[in-house]
């Protein structure tokens, strides 16, 4: 008895570990104090309006919009086409073609980040909004992979060839039967892309002049010289925006379910 | 035949776009920033005629007509200051006394009303081979200089490898620490992700589902949230500072932030994820009635921990600890918020050598040690997990 107590005390320590610091933050974001401590005097929604109105904050959440978006569209388009290639099980370097493809998870940001700004630079392409999108493609595309090959290996090949042996061509089949199906693995891959996109700094760091300045590049600056409670803000609005992206992730899941 | 054959065209026609993206803007700059550890043409862009004429000197006779006058041909010739000051720090690094050495001949040959006649004129210095030597040494586009400087290893003047004096030590400082706060992380992680892991998968329903949904909401919502939400709880005015006074368990704040103990307290809340769900992997193959069992032959509980679940779940702690342990060692944002200046890993000083003093040779040294050090355990991680007994 005094184990089952213990084990479930250590759990529920750990639990609280993991999830309080995440939940502590939320209500400093309605502070009405300038300083980032509790008990809040008064609630207010003064630091989001300074996020929607002061410059530099509003620049960031709509650059993150834009290399988000970017980065969205570029990574699903060319993992999902990659993941299609990798099916073929004749393929010659099939294992390392997909080693390369995972690698940008693994290499330290830091060490990718010198290495980009060293040849951006080459192409005239630091401080643009492009060299920030391909960098950020960069470090997207492998969880674009991950996620499209994991539902492409989950259609079962005789859907496809039932198709075929129907008259359907290629074009046809892949429209109407592997595309829809693989599409839950498209669109969770396209979300983490775009999660990926908002959350990365380091590279941001390397490679952004201060026109592409995101909503983590400015949270990750205002930390360091100016801490106030509009990171708070920030933060709970990351959390919001994660929350809505995966209740989406989840509602869209379920309506395909539903349809087949 | 041919049905294959276009089958593998229409492959690799969809696998070219991400491959032809990745070895441009993955691959490239991977090997530009190794290629700027080695590359060091400080010297020889500025001195080519030099270059040709020394390439024939045995390397010990003094210096000869021919040498000196390309020498001064290729000083003349050189009209960039910034140029000029990089090939004599680099020249100066090499051998100490060049500083003033070409200063002096610098203005010397500046003065057009009375030419000097040869270098040997200018100043005794350059009869001796010594500086000669420097400058042929230097002439090299390659050098081995960065990459021996990140681990604080360095060239003597007879050429061979040596350590480097302590007060130009640095690196191996921030090695070890790099290393050594990693393996911290990974400890106190496997500390509590183990344990975890194993209650999660012992348990079923609502209870497993509440204990994994902890873990994974931490790992989708975002490092710079997390960290943040760490530098707000750990300041000295914070809420666990204010807590553990209103428990009265402490009566003046403990220093929290900026320092170690933030930056571990703040790591393993963000790689914990990472340690449990390897494990719990593991734990759910495990048969349920391995444990039940091995009490029915009397094995006290203590036991069959040791001698059952641990060496089938050995696996999974090892993935996990080498998947923290990894992420660990390239961190920059947690240290560089959280920690205080003794607290800077690799990751920092890249970029304080990459960004703040424009020095790329360094930067990509250091890039290389640790580009190097996670694809060697990236490559065990790897193996690990490719021998799963399901994929077999």
């Amino acid at each position: 008895m005094p184990m089952k107590l213990a084990r479930t005390a250590f759990a529920a320590l750990t639990i609280l570990f993991l999830v309080a610091p995440l939940i502590a933050i939320l209500p400093l974001a309605f502070t009405s104090s300038v300083i980032l401590t509790y008990p809040v005097p008064s609630w207010s929604l003064r630091w989001f309006e300074e996020l929607f109105t002061a410059d530099a904050w509003r620049r960031a959440i709509v650059n993150s919009l834009i290399i988000g978006t970017g980065t969205t569209l570029l990574a699903t388009v060319l993992g999902t086409a990659a993941s299609l290639g990798l099916r073929n099980r004749l393929l010659f370097f099939r294992g390392s073609m997909r080693t390369l493809f995972l690698l940008p998870m693994v290499v330290p940001a830091v060490v990718l980040g010198v290495g980009m700004q060293v040849l951006l630079a080459g192409f005239g392409l630091t401080n643009s909004y492009a060299g920030v999108i391909i960098a950020h493609t960069v470090v997207a595309v492998p969880f674009v992979v991950v996620s499209v090959t994991g539902a492409l290996a989950g259609i079962d090949e005789r859907v496809e060839l039932a198709a075929q042996s129907l008259g359907a061509p290629p074009a046809t089949v892949f429209r109407r039967v592997t595309l829809p199906l693989a599409m839950p693995g498209v669109l969770s891959g396209a979300v983490l892309a775009f999660a990926t996109s908002l959350d990365e700094v380091v590279l941001t760091l390397f490679v952004a002049g201060p026109n592409q300045r995101t909503l983590a590049r400015q949270m990750f600056s205002s930390i360091r010289e100016n801490i106030s409670p509009a990171i708070a803000a920030a933060a709970f609005l990351f959390i919001a925006a994660t929350v809505v992206i995966g209740l989406i992730v989840v509602l869209s899941r379920s309506m395909l379910a539903k349809r087949r | 035949m041919s049905a294959g054959a276009s089958r593998t065209g229409r492959s690799l026609l969809l696998l070219a776009p991400l491959l032809l993206f990745l070895v441009g803007f993955f691959v490239w700059p991977l090997i530009s920033m190794m290629s700027q550890a080695v590359s060091d043409p400080a010297v020889l862009r500025l001195l080519p005629r030099s270059a040709a004429v020394l390439a024939d000197w045995d390397r010990a006779s003094p210096p000869t007509m021919p040498m000196q006058a390309a020498l001064i041909e290729d000083l003349k010739a050189v009209d960039d200051d910034q140029a000029l000051g990089d090939m004599v720090r680099r020249l100066n690094s090499a051998r100490s006394g060049f500083r003033t050495l070409m200063a002096k001949t610098t203005s010397a040959l500046a003065d057009t009303a009375n030419p000097p006649a040869d270098l040997v004129s200018i100043d005794q210095r350059w009869e001796r081979p010594e500086f000669w030597l420097a400058i042929a040494d230097a002439l090299s586009p390659y050098t081995d200089r960065n990459l021996l400087a990140a681990v604080d290893l360095g060239r003597n003047a007879a050429g061979s490898i040596e350590h480097l004096p302590a007060d130009q030590s640095v690196n191996r400082v921030i090695l070890v620490r790099t290393f050594w706060i990693a393996a911290l992380v990974t400890f106190a992680c496997a500390c509590i992700g183990f344990p975890y892991a194993i209650i999660a998968a012992s348990l079923t329903g609502w209870k497993r589902d509440l204990m994994l949904g902890a873990v994974l909401l931490p790992l989708w919502t975002s490092l710079l949230v997390r960290t943040a939400a760490w530098f707000i709880l750990l300041q000295e005015q914070g809420l666990i500072n204010d807590l553990l006074r209103w428990l009265r368990i402490i009566d003046a704040p403990l220093p929290l932030i900026f320092n170690r103990t933030g930056v571990i307290i703040a790591m393993t809340h963000v790689l914990l994820p990472f340690m449990v769900l390897p494990i719990y992997s593991v734990l759910i193959t495990i048969p349920k009635n391995l444990m039940p069992a091995a009490a029915s032959l009397g094995a006290p509980p203590w036991r069959a921990f040791l001698r059952v679940l641990l060496p089938l779940s050995l696996r999974g702690v090892a993935s996990g600890s080498l998947l923290v342990f990894i992420s660990a060692i390239g961190y920059y944002i947690t240290p560089a918020l959280i920690g205080g200046p003794g607290d800077q890993m690799i990751s920092s000083i890249i970029a304080f050598y990459a960004t703040g003093s424009a020095n790329w040779g360094m930067a990509g040294a250091l890039g290389v040690v640790l580009l190097v050090a996670t694809l060697l355990l990236y490559s065990v991680y790897a193996r690990l997990s490719a021998d799963e007994p399901g994929r077999r």
